[in-house]
């Protein structure tokens, strides 16, 4: 079942990916670029909140300029324990993105913390934990020395 | 800038979920005590000194057509690195791109997240460019499971909330 129900919502969905309105009236904003009201816009917006299509509205935050440092991590973990690693990884409050993937490192994730120091200490501990109890080799912390681009909209 | 604590409250309150009424910065502003309009001003300025890099609507690539997406990690040679990284960068259908140190087991150093509306459509593009760049040393690394995936809550003490 598609949730994107005409063009409008597409429209809709393309202007609030990049700009939520930052005015009192963010629907009547909304409503006047689409030519529709301000309640069916908020109806729209809610649905599409409703039926998962928006993840969440709300901020997204420039870490490095909140003060935080972030890394990249890959570890190797025999396959029947990635649920053990999983358990290990997963609760760490820095750790946002986490995927299997087809590779000899199968684990993939990032991790978000307040300072350097808090980090190496993060990953020192779970480099250790997921050596004990899920037979991980060693990490592998990439943090990026350059970014190029950090996109997080898609023209729909 | 240096954040003050009222700085960290609005930041706080603006990585959950805006309020679901006609008018959520009032709702929001009425829950951190503050006026509306000193609250819009400080959006503004979290957004003019990009501390915000965004406001809006964080999609579910999965419902919106990108159904698939891949990894692609490059062995760029060091002095065609930021050329590399900066062709790549401009193309709509990659949307993360980063340079990142090589490790003595790990020679690739330039990332790319890329996305397609099927599989064939990110190979192809991978391959396209691939004889572009002239970087011939990659590896593709396709997600087999999504194991988690939240947005960072900063300033909280307690572990972050999964959406």
């Amino acid at each position: 079942m598609n949730a994107i129900q005409d063009p409008i919502d597409q429209q809709l969905l393309n202007l609030i990916q990049r700009d939520f309105p930052v005015a009192s009236r963010p629907y009547q904003v909304l409503g006047d670029a689409l030519g529709i009201s301000e309640s069916q816009a908020f109806q729209r917006v809610n649905r599409l909140r409703e039926t998962g299509v928006i993840r969440r509205l709300g901020g997204v935050f420039d870490s490095r300029k909140l003060g935080y440092v972030s890394t990249l991590c890959a570890v190797s973990v025999p396959d029947h324990l990635i649920p053990q690693a999983a358990a290990l990884i997963n609760p760490l409050p820095g750790v946002t993105h986490h995927y299997q993937r087809d590779h000899a490192y199968n684990l993939w994730f990032t991790l978000i913390a307040p300072s350097d120091a808090k980090l190496s200490e993060t990953l020192e501990q779970l480099e250790k934990d997921l050596r004990v109890q899920a037979d991980a080799g060693s990490l592998l912390n990439l943090p990026a020395c350059q970014t190029f681009k950090i996109k997080v909209q898609f023209q729909l | 800038m240096t954040l003050t604590s009222l700085d960290k409250e609005i930041i706080k309150a603006l990585q959950q979920d805006l309020p679901q009424t006609l008018n959520p910065y009032e709702t929001l502003a009425q829950q951190l005590h503050l006026s509306e309009e000193a609250l819009l001003e400080k959006v503004r300025l979290f957004q003019e000194k990009g501390l915000l890099r965004r406001l809006g609507a964080v999609v579910r690539h999965h419902q919106v057509g990108y159904t698939h997406n891949v990894m692609v990690v490059w062995q760029v040679p060091e002095h065609l690195i930021t050329a590399t990284g900066h062709h790549m960068a401009a193309r709509p259908e990659i949307s993360h791109c980063y340079q990142r140190p090589t490790r003595p087991n790990w020679p690739f150093n330039l990332f790319t997240m890329i996305h397609g509306t099927s599989e064939a459509a990110c190979l192809d593009f991978v391959q396209e460019l691939a004889a572009e760049t002239g970087i011939q040393h990659y590896q593709l690394l396709t997600s087999l499971r999504e194991l988690k995936k939240t947005s960072m809550r900063y300033f909280c003490e307690s572990p972050a909330a999964t959406e």
